[in-house]
């Protein structure tokens, strides 16, 4: 299965590429997708050493709001990207420092905390960030180019996919590389893991940091394409779409978020033209049928029908 | 001080009878939520869907027995029958068509399937109920207000507020501390949540007490929603927002910490009505602050006990 990874990437790219050729509308949802996948990416990476957060909605919306914030002054798409990566990686750096002494449900709440203040400061602080209203983000210049809506809109789509793609191969590279596999260390007995002379709080703050790193461009993405920013990026519940996301994909191979992403933005977005009132618990019960009959996720699933042994 | 205290001593009196009733709701739901994580070892999201369903059940029954013609006190007993209601139907179809699949399964998991649930069950509310704000406050109106000696002044507050709602928690509070140290349910409760393999080893029945626990749990969930009715309108989002209090509480408090989830809720209430009068951009983040600082300096939380590391 690993070994045909790379194929299957070329494929899921191709395919997405296509869909957005075919229909406009799904160009719109797979550059969401897409952005949703990169910062899933991050939730998997801890996933790996077994702990959840329950609050990295907080970079995805620290990355839309520098986003929000410094198209005026910053006006160029790949710029905004960087800087929203910088940023949400000295955030991440930050709390890292405090959360990664914690474990477990510790770890998750102290997430979910940092999460919600964020959250509650952005929607009170209303001279700034004008509250629940949010804010626009123009059309903007990329790397130097002024384009028309349609063509911007195109290039969004290529920097999402390109960016998925890199982001995806580094991360793969990460995750065989010594540090990476300390993170599952964390997972099954972290004290053997110090007895060694590895570092675990040090293994995991890295992990953090780039988690945060991916959510913040994930989010700067996001901004990008919907045009619109309001704090609900920040609630508690989108943190929890994430780790959905995470295991719909499956926790498996990198390849993983970026199914889960499409697949759960593809349901939602039927589910919520089909039945307006209902998406949510569509989506609840869809991952529910994953859990308890697909536990894998749709990676497994996708293993089991290469005929492979999942990982 | 003193001039300061002229100026505001009715506030800060305000702020404080309020913190206690709203301390005394918290409490309700956090014990509840502490309960079954003790014993299931479930961080349970849905917890707060059934703090809503509660209110909205508790609202609907006492509006029907009003279109009855029954007295208006008749609606003080219905609170409390549509906590247990709620406990007695949801309780065990949830823990043994849902949980019970997934005991053996990693603790990311559990915690999704609950989130799905929550999805699912923030659904079936706005089917039921609507999206307009339900407001049925008979109970409070009924028991009148109480003026409050304070400061050579007087504060005017209802009854319902200072007595039934701090009143509710006591009672909790006390007749929990009884029931789980002398008698042999509540004792058998605590030890399964102290070492569930040496409990079941003893010939304890494990799924009979998860079972009880989870009900009971989902009652208590149930009664804070059903309690909180009378003094709110009831709106879509609630649940949402009672959870993540919910769970600050319980980090901070320690797990499985009755007493600390008490103090603990005492401490977010009084700090949250203190916001709301002096610094409201403040009032949702003061929980919070609360908690981090709290776990900066008790890293297993207020009352928590440290678990030895497995090697």
């Amino acid at each position: 299965m690993r070994k045909i990874e790379p194929i299957l990437a070329v494929l899921l790219a191709a395919a997405m590429i296509a869909a957005a050729i075919a229909a406009p509308w799904l160009r719109f949802v797979l550059t969401i997708a897409l952005a949703k996948g990169i910062a899933v990416l991050g939730i998997m990476l801890l996933l790996r050493a077994g702990q959840v957060s329950f609050g990295h909605a907080l970079y995805v919306a620290f990355g839309a709001y520098v986003v929000a914030f410094l198209a005026p002054r910053l006006n160029d798409a790949v710029l905004l990207l960087a800087a929203a990566a910088v940023g949400a990686g000295l955030l991440g750096l930050l709390i890292g420092l405090f959360v990664a002494r914690y474990r477990q449900i510790f770890f998750g709440m102290l997430n979910l905390a940092m999460c919600m203040v964020f959250y509650s400061l952005l929607e009170k602080l209303y001279h700034i960030t004008r509250g629940s209203d949010g804010i626009r983000v123009e059309v903007m210049p990329v790397a130097g180019q002024a384009l028309d809506r349609v063509a911007y809109e195109w290039a969004i789509f290529g920097i999402a996919l390109a960016l998925a793609l890199g982001l995806g191969i580094l991360l793969r590279l990460y995750l065989s590389s010594p540090m990476g596999e300390a993170l599952a260390g964390i997972k099954t007995r972290e004290t053997r893991l110090e007895f060694m002379g590895v570092p675990a709080r040090g293994v995991l703050l890295s992990a953090y940091v780039i988690s945060a790193v991916v959510g913040g461009i994930g989010g700067a993405l996001i901004a990008m394409t919907s045009r619109h920013v309001t704090p609900l990026l920040s609630y508690w519940t989108a943190s929890g779409e994430l780790v959905f996301i995470a295991i719909l994909g499956g926790a498996g191979g990198v390849l993983g978020p970026f199914l889960g992403a499409a697949a759960y933005e593809l349901i939602r977005v039927y589910a919520a033209a089909s039945f307006a009132d209902a998406w949510q618990m569509i989506l609840g019960a869809a991952l529910l049928l994953v859990i308890l009959f697909a536990p894998g996720g749709l990676w497994g699933m996708a293993g089991r029908l290469a005929g492979g042994r999942g990982r | 001080m003193a001039e300061w205290f002229q100026d505001n001593g009715l506030l800060l009196g305000l702020a404080l009878l309020d913190g206690l009733s709203s301390a005394g709701l918290i409490f309700l739901v956090a014990v509840g939520l502490n309960l079954v994580f003790g014993v299931l070892r479930i961080v349970n999201v849905a917890h707060g869907s059934l703090y809503a369903i509660g209110a909205y059940s508790a609202a609907s029954i006492g509006i029907f027995l009003a279109s009855l013609g029954l007295p208006g006190w008749a609606s003080i007993p219905a609170l409390v029958v549509s906590a247990a209601l709620v406990g007695a139907v949801l309780g065990p179809l949830i823990e043994r068509f849902l949980l019970r699949r997934i005991y053996a399964q990693e603790e990311v998991v559990q915690l999704l399937v609950t989130f799905a649930l929550f999805m699912v069950l923030e659904d079936v509310q706005k089917l039921v109920w609507g999206v307009q704000p339900i407001h049925h406050d008979t109970a409070m109106t009924l028991l009148g207000t109480i003026d409050i000696p304070f400061a050579g002044d007087v504060i005017p507050f209802t009854n319902y507020q200072l007595f039934v709602l701090p009143g509710f928690a006591v009672v909790t509070l006390v007749g929990l501390a009884w029931f789980l140290r002398r008698t042999l349910t509540g004792r058998v409760i605590v030890a399964v949540t102290t070492d569930r393999e040496a409990a079941t080893a003893m010939g304890i029945d494990a799924s009979r007490i998860y079972l009880l626990t989870f009900s009971f749990g989902a009652a208590l969930a149930a009664l804070g929603g059903a309690l909180s009715s009378p003094t709110a309108a009831l709106v879509p989002g609630i649940g949402a927002q009672t959870i993540v209090l919910s769970f600050a509480v319980v980090a901070t408090a320690g797990l499985g910490q009755i007493e600390g989830a008490a103090l603990t809720s005492l401490m977010m209430g009084l700090g949250r009505s203190i916001a709301v009068y002096f610094e409201p951009e403040l009032e949702v983040v003061v929980p919070y602050i609360i908690m981090v600082l709290v776990l900066l300096v008790r890293p297993q939380g207020l009352f928590g006990v440290t678990e030895t590391r497995r090697v």
